[in-house]
């Protein structure tokens, strides 16, 4: 196991300075200067913040300032929001999103869990259709249309709740709803099929003969290996949430890392963006990592190796 | 609490030039005049002033005993260095040459002079600050309230460099100091106990809120979450029908305007007749009843008429039959063989919308047929930067008021200019209004300069005046007014219905 996860790191950070270079490369690619505004910069101060940043010069000789600059364990500055680095700027946005996210999460996975084996127990019953047909608006209804909706029912109309902003938990419910919801009903139907798929398996059906309660069989040996699937999922799907929706945030003004995935990238903001990669790669790698070891825990039969 | 817009790019007066950037900066810092709550000049820092009779020579008198928030002394000498500041490249100043009106300011920029104390910027004393001028420019009283000319703590900003900004570090001299400031959230400011002017700030604690989305900054101001909206941006032309039978909306003219700019350098927009076909053709006033909806007035010149004294000169309007004639006489009749080009704008529900507007009208009246081209903000820049597009949607906003501020753009070989376009007359005319010390005969030639830009060889087609737009509650708030610059200093906004603790 050592061995295996010691393996990973050393792969994933091949993986991730080839990733970085790339971005890298892109993003300086793109049309556009990074210190472009609607008010034309003065090419003398223009080609004065280029050199300041190291942005001037070849594409490989840029890159390597860059490279040179991250081994050094600096992020480097953002260009659009002078006097903040990127650190100062993810060390900010990223609780706020984690906040939200790991509340997303643990919605999202234990209404999915719950409502996936409930549907896959009363199969092709009118609970599983319901629940079913309830998970596919989840899936097809967009966060951008959910969000303006619950904000207007229950921060408008009903006022329990604030509209937006950031503050104390009553700021998170809905935030966390709306990023929730989609993955929620994602988890459900992939719960309710890897479930069905168990349901049938040889050692239920040895469960079910040796006379055990059908609670029994459902959550004590059938939950055990439907819920491998789910596993998998969330690895991505909490380096998803974890590092914020663009659209979430916005809508509910959260101060948090996803609009910074989008509006880096509009803003060549060179090395924001690189920035929010790294994060994110880190992230998502860490989160596999944890998900192959969760499997073997659950799931004699899996090997590391 | 007031929803200001996005996130401030930074609070640095010499590093920032949006709007609301500027709103936090004039919070925090005083130049020598400002602007009162009626977009009036006032004495700010300065208590009073001389001019030349040449109008060159400006001699400001600071008011006594003025001090930094961290309790030194303020003086002539901040000024000098807070300018030479902005004039330094290392500073990366982003508006540098708004200060290039004062004499040598720009060789010393561009390098071309190394010894500062040639530029035209002296202290006299500890009170006095002399300002020599390249040309008498009569807004000069205006630009040195503007957030370049605002003074920053030069000993403060040497101690933390880039970071001398923070919450806990700024230094400022202002109404407001800057007691928290958090990313894509808030900023949020205390009154100054050292303001020379401290007792006639109302609000003594306000909260500027950082918001992107239209519709969100509505739900903030609908659930009593905020009590202000300040950016105009952030009122959506949908929902303005409902909003316009309220109080709360606050509409008025200032010195913006939207327009669209032809790529002149190359065919088929070199040519003027064409250019001026194509402005003959739009209906402006549908697209304002259509579009807009916020009360806008179609627009014919470029400067919006609300500066004192100039008289814009009215250019192309909706003359379908003249924009037809133009087009054949120059070899187009009826759109016969009239290559393809594309109206490039920035992504945004309204450009798009107001394009495809357009769009429809070269088709109907002139029968050519004109691709839309969106794209993304940078790329944008960059396409007019790089003359890469055929007609461009574009907007400027006046930062003094004075038509120079508009006119100024399109001389030739100026980076704003992003049109090609260069007319020696017009460049001739400029430069006499710059020499002119007369008030009446300086807009007389800038009038002149105009008509060339809007009527003769146009570059441009304007297409409408925007409006600001405030949204507040009249009963709760007062000391807000519609002004030409769009401007609402915070230290004027009081509040009606309780007094501040």
């Amino acid at each position: 196991m050592t061995a295996f996860i010691i393996r990973r790191v050393l792969q994933m950070c091949g993986i991730l300075a080839l990733i970085v270079s790339l971005t890298f490369v892109l993003v300086r690619l793109a049309p556009g200067s990074p210190f472009a505004q609607e008010r034309k910069l003065d090419p003398a101060v223009e080609q004065r913040l280029s050199q300041q940043y190291h942005l001037d010069g070849s594409l490989p000789r840029q890159l390597g300032a860059y490279w040179w600059q991250l081994l050094h364990g600096n992020l480097g500055e953002s260009l659009k929001y002078r006097n903040r680095t990127v650190a100062e700027i993810i060390g900010s946005a990223l609780p706020k999103s984690a906040a939200i996210g790991g509340l997303a999460l643990a919605l999202a996975l234990t209404a999915g869990i719950v409502t996936g084996s409930l549907a896959a127990a009363r199969h092709n019953t009118a609970v599983d259709r319901g629940l079913m047909l309830l998970a596919l608006a989840g899936i097809c209804l967009p966060t951008f249309l959910i969000a303006p909706l619950t904000a207007l029912v229950f921060a408008i109309r009903l006022g329990w709740l604030p509209v937006a902003g950031w503050g104390g938990l009553a700021h998170l419910a809905l935030p966390a709803l709306c990023l929730a919801a989609p993955y929620a009903a994602y988890c459900a139907r992939l719960m309710r099929s890897s479930m069905l798929d168990v349901l049938n398996q040889d050692f239920i059906r040895t469960a079910r003969a040796k006379g055990l309660p059908e609670r029994r069989v459902l959550y004590r040996h059938a939950l055990k290996i439907g819920i491998l699937p789910l596993i998998s999922y969330a690895g991505p799907l909490a380096a998803n949430v974890l590092t914020g929706s663009m659209v979430v945030e916005t809508i509910f003004n959260i101060p948090g890392l996803g609009p910074f995935f989008v509006s880096s990238v509009l803003n060549r903001d060179i090395f924001l963006v690189g920035g929010t990669v790294i994060v994110y790669f880190i992230i998502l790698v860490t989160l596999n990592t944890a998900v192959d070891v969760v499997y073997t825990l659950l799931d004699k039969r899996i090997k590391l190796w | 609490m007031f929803v200001n817009g996005p996130e401030p790019q930074s609070l640095d007066p010499a590093l920032i030039s949006g709007q609301s950037e500027g709103r936090l900066a004039y919070c925090l810092f005083e130049g020598l005049t400002r602007l009162d709550a009626g977009g009036n000049v006032i004495p700010g820092a300065a208590e009073r002033w001389e001019i030349s009779p040449d109008g060159k020579i400006y001699t400001f008198h600071l008011r006594p005993n003025l001090r930094w928030s961290d309790g030194q002394r303020l003086t002539a000498e901040d000024f000098v260095q807070s300018w030479r500041r902005v004039l330094e490249p290392a500073t990366g100043a982003v508006y540098a040459e708004v200060l290039f009106v004062i004499d040598n300011a720009q060789h010393y920029q561009r390098g071309e002079l190394k010894d500062f104390s040639q530029v035209g910027i002296k202290a006299l004393d500890a009170d006095t600050l002399q300002v020599r001028l390249v040309a008498p420019t009569p807004y000069f009283i205006n630009l040195v309230g503007f957030t370049t000319y605002l003074p920053t703590p030069t000993n403060s900003i040497r101690q933390h460099g880039d970071h001398w900004t923070r919450p806990g570090r700024l230094v400022s001299n202002g109404a407001y100091l800057l007691q928290d400031w958090k990313i894509n959230d808030r900023l949020e400011f205390a009154a100054n106990p050292r303001y020379w002017d401290a007792d006639h700030v109302n609000l003594k604690r306000v909260d500027a809120l950082t918001v992107t989305q239209g519709n969100t900054a509505v739900n903030l101001y609908f659930t009593g979450q905020a009590d202000l909206i300040l950016d105009r941006g952030l009122i959506l032309p949908q929902i303005l029908p409902g909003l316009k039978t309220r109080r709360d909306l606050h509409i008025f003219n200032f010195l913006g305007t939207y327009f669209y700019r032809f790529n002149t350098s190359r065919a088929p927009f070199n040519n003027p007749l064409i250019r001026k076909a194509f402005s003959a053709a739009i209906d402006r006033r549908a697209i304002v009843d259509k579009i807009t909806l916020g009360g806008e007035l179609p627009a014919t010149s470029l400067v919006p008429d609300l500066i004192k004294g100039y008289q814009p000169y009215a250019g192309i309007g909706y003359d379908p039959a003249q924009a037809r004639a133009w087009l054949a006489a120059a070899g187009y009749p009826d759109g016969k063989g009239f290559p393809r080009v594309a109206v490039m704008y920035n992504a945004s529900q309204q450009h798009a919308g107001i394009a495809v507007e357009i769009q429809a009208m070269w088709q109907r009246e002139l029968n050519v047929s004109v691709e839309l081209r969106q794209v993304e903000w940078t790329a944008y820049l960059q396409a007019l930067d790089s003359l890469d597009y055929d007609i461009a949607r574009s907007s400027w906003v006046g930062d003094y008021p004075d038509p120079y501020t508009f006119l100024g753009c399109f001389t030739t070989g100026f980076g704003n200019n992003r049109t090609g376009w260069s007319n020696a007359d017009y460049d001739a005319l400029l430069g006499a209004a710059g020499r002119e010390t007369d008030p009446a005969k300086r807009f007389a030639l800038l009038r002149d300069a105009e008509k060339i830009l809007v009527h003769d060889e146009p570059p441009l087609t304007p297409i409408f005046f925007y409006v600001g737009m405030l949204l507040y509650d009249p009963d709760k708030f007062g000391g807000l007014h519609g002004t030409p610059l769009d401007d609402h200093p915070i230290q004027d906004i009081y509040r009606k219905d309780r007094r501040q603790p």
